[in-house]
């Protein structure tokens, strides 16, 4: 850093914040002034453009519109998922190796038969059945609670804030309450204090006590993620028409009757996108695993050990190997989503 | 529920319309079992933050020997660790300048590439478009796992096909720009997409009257499309911007481990890692990191909702 080698050429070492200030000073500007740049090369490409006129004047409008955007999804989308596919057929280990070779279906065939990777297969899988289930139905609850609470926006606005939190966020936030303290001593994580006063007066050093650490690590996912179910089932909820509602209850049908026989029947396609798309964000969870215990302690997941392979224990290939498991895992859910939206859209 | 669809009570339908019945509906539903549960679901939710927000606030010695619920009890209340850990050398001052610095480029300029896209693939026709915009599309089904090691490569030494250099490395190696660029290429497909549902329902009279009045395609795109794409512009810079943000992945892989040029997630991430070194920096820290995206949300939550929604298929 420059504060330091300042300090060690100076006698005298300027004062931390001065350098701190400078040097934030330079990155803001720097940022600031990248994205003028990026808006005076712009102007300057439109205005030359807009001299040019005649039969031109349409194809050049529409290399100066697509080419940016096509040029960076080719060079960042495209031609990466080619590249992790061939390399996960290879034997490469370090990034950048040269001189690496085809071994067929040999990284599949460790993913699936190395007991450690399996287990992480395997608990991505758990990951994948109860984080979306339970999401959606905590979800769906308080949707439809909200939906007969007046007013409510002080609960709604409380239960949808974990969304705007980041993960790594969330799990400092959790550490707190997983924290761990000997029975003996004053207990200062929350769930331990809790279970203690109910009478259990030997609970374990939760994080790395397996199997329940991974459950209190979904929780946390789950605490982020209900907010998302819960307002959109909200809104779909209450895109039913009144006179169904109020009909249903001249009916007779009321309270849970009403919710299941009416309101979740007309929300159900609703509630299946929410639960691919939980599914889809849960399936890439990295951050959560590796904050808490990067993936120590029988807690590994799919994301978190691709990451790990590619860029920790230089195993370029077993990494990309497992990229292209979860990109198959995601597929059909992501078409399933895409194909729903579609079908919104055009219904609208 | 086809079954239960009797003909309304024609009194009553007389009485009540649009708004009020809706209101009167909303009411006979509303109940005081249902109005507890929430509340104490969303304290429940709150709990977690609360803790970590009452620890931020006590003294150090507070914070490690007791739970932050004894500060109902024994209120203790100081600021030294918030100023430790914006003032400490490798502290959140850098970490948070550097959130900003990643964020705002990553957040612009994919607006301007991705509605540029969009105006060109909903009102210039041409061979091929139907084609283009149906492959952006698609592209949101690749996760952007599968993109981390090539792009890596990629800015190393530029893309090599059989070892011949194809296009050269942009040499922004260990620089943000590494980070501004993989953002914007992973918010491309969502954002042509999204822009483009919004771009293409601008009324076909608007373009129509502009062309006749002989403005050319890139005078329209700037002074017709871009101000009446606004909402969804908004929408998806919202959401662009709490993603970048909270991003860790991107920042670990294209961003320097050097504690003052990694934001504020990363930073945060580093501090879990160092066990007991500087344990009572952990709440202040992750109060800090978490209090922009929070005021964001809470000012813009509609709009964020929307962006929620539609982005709810980003890779």
């Amino acid at each position: 850093m420059v504060g330091t080698s300042l300090g060690q050429a100076l006698p005298m070492a300027p004062p931390l914040a001065t350098s701190t200030f400078s040097q934030a000073s330079g990155t803001l500007l720097g940022a600031i002034g990248a994205v003028a740049g990026f808006l005076a090369i712009l102007a300057v490409i439109f205005f030359v453009a807009g001299r040019v006129t005649g039969r031109l004047q349409k194809p050049l409008a529409v290399i100066i519109c697509l080419v940016p955007a096509l040029f960076l999804l080719l060079l960042g989308l495209i031609v990466p998922a080619i590249t992790t596919i061939n390399n996960s057929f290879k034997n490469q280990q370090f990034l950048g190796e040269l001189g690496t070779k085809y071994v067929g279906l040999k990284n599949y065939q460790f993913a699936f038969t190395d007991s450690y990777t399996l287990q992480t297969i395997l608990r991505t899988f758990l990951w994948l059945i109860i984080v979306p289930t339970i999401t959606v139905i905590i979800g769906l609850v308080a949707a439809l609670l909200l939906d007969r609470m007046r007013r409510n926006a002080v609960p709604k606005t409380l239960l949808f804030l974990p969304t705007a939190i980041s993960f790594v966020g969330a799990s400092v936030i959790w550490g707190y309450v997983y924290d761990y303290r000997a029975p003996g001593s004053p207990q200062t994580g929350l769930l331990s204090a809790v279970v203690m006063k109910l009478g259990w007066h030997n609970p374990p050093h939760w994080l790395i006590s397996s199997p329940i650490n991974t459950f209190l690590l979904m929780v946390i996912m789950i605490w982020i993620q209900v907010g998302f179910a819960m307002v959109v089932l909200n809104a779909a909820l209450k895109s039913i028409p009144d006179e169904i509602i109020e009909s249903a209850r001249l009916e007779g049908a009321s309270g849970f009757r009403l919710f299941r026989t009416i309101q979740v029947p007309m929300i159900r396609s609703t509630v299946v996108v929410v639960l691919t798309t939980v599914m889809i964000t849960t399936l890439k969870v990295f951050d959560i695993v590796f904050t808490v215990t990067n993936g120590n302690y029988n807690t590994d997941v799919l994301a978190r050990q691709m990451y790990a392979d590619m860029f920790v224990t230089s195993q370029v290939s077993r990494g990309s190997a497992l990229a292209v498991i979860l990109f198959v895992i995601v597929l059909p859910l992501m078409f399933y989503n895409i194909r729903q939206l579609r079908r919104e859209r055009t219904e609208r | 529920m086809t079954t239960i669809t009797p003909p309304l009570d024609p009194a009553q339908d007389e009485v009540l319309h649009g708004k009020e019945a809706s209101r009167a509906v909303r009411k006979a539903l509303s109940s005081p079992i249902a109005s507890a549960a929430v509340i104490l679901l969303s304290v429940l939710w709150t709990i977690p933050t609360l803790g970590l927000f009452i620890n931020s606030f006590r003294s150090k010695e507070d914070a490690a020997t007791t739970g932050w619920w004894e500060f109902f009890v024994h209120p203790s209340f100081s600021l030294d660790t918030y100023k430790q850990v914006l003032t400490a050398d490798g502290g959140l001052t850098l970490p948070l300048v550097n959130s900003l610095a990643i964020t705002i480029p990553a957040t612009i300029i994919p607006i301007f590439i991705a509605s540029m896209a969009a105006y060109a693939l909903a009102w210039m026709r041409f061979r091929g478009s139907d084609a283009i915009f149906f492959t952006i599309f698609a592209l949101q089904v690749v996760p952007l796992q599968m993109a981390l090691v090539p792009l890596q490569q990629y800015y190393v030494k530029g893309l090599q096909v059989f070892g011949v250099t194809i296009i050269p490395s942009p040499h922004v190696n260990g620089t943000l720009a590494q980070i501004w660029i993989s953002h914007t290429m992973f918010s491309l497909p969502l954002a042509v997409f999204l822009l483009h549902n919004f771009v293409a329902q601008i009324p076909e009279s608007l373009i129509e009257a502009a062309r006749v009045d002989g403005a050319p395609h890139l005078r329209i795109f700037r002074s017709i499309v871009l101000p009446l794409s606004m909402p969804a512009i908004a929408s998806f810079a919202i959401f662009q911007f709490l993603w970048v943000w909270n991003d860790l992945l991107v920042a670990k892989t294209f961003g320097s481990s050097d504690p003052a040029q990694q934001p504020v997630t990363a930073r945060l991430q580093s501090l879990t890692g160092s066990f007991g070194a500087h344990q009572e920096l952990l709440a202040p820290a992750g109060f800090i990191a978490i209090v922009i995206p929070l005021i964001v949300f809470l000012a813009l939550q509609r709009y964020f909702a929307r962006g929620l929604l539609a982005g709810s298929v980003k890779g």
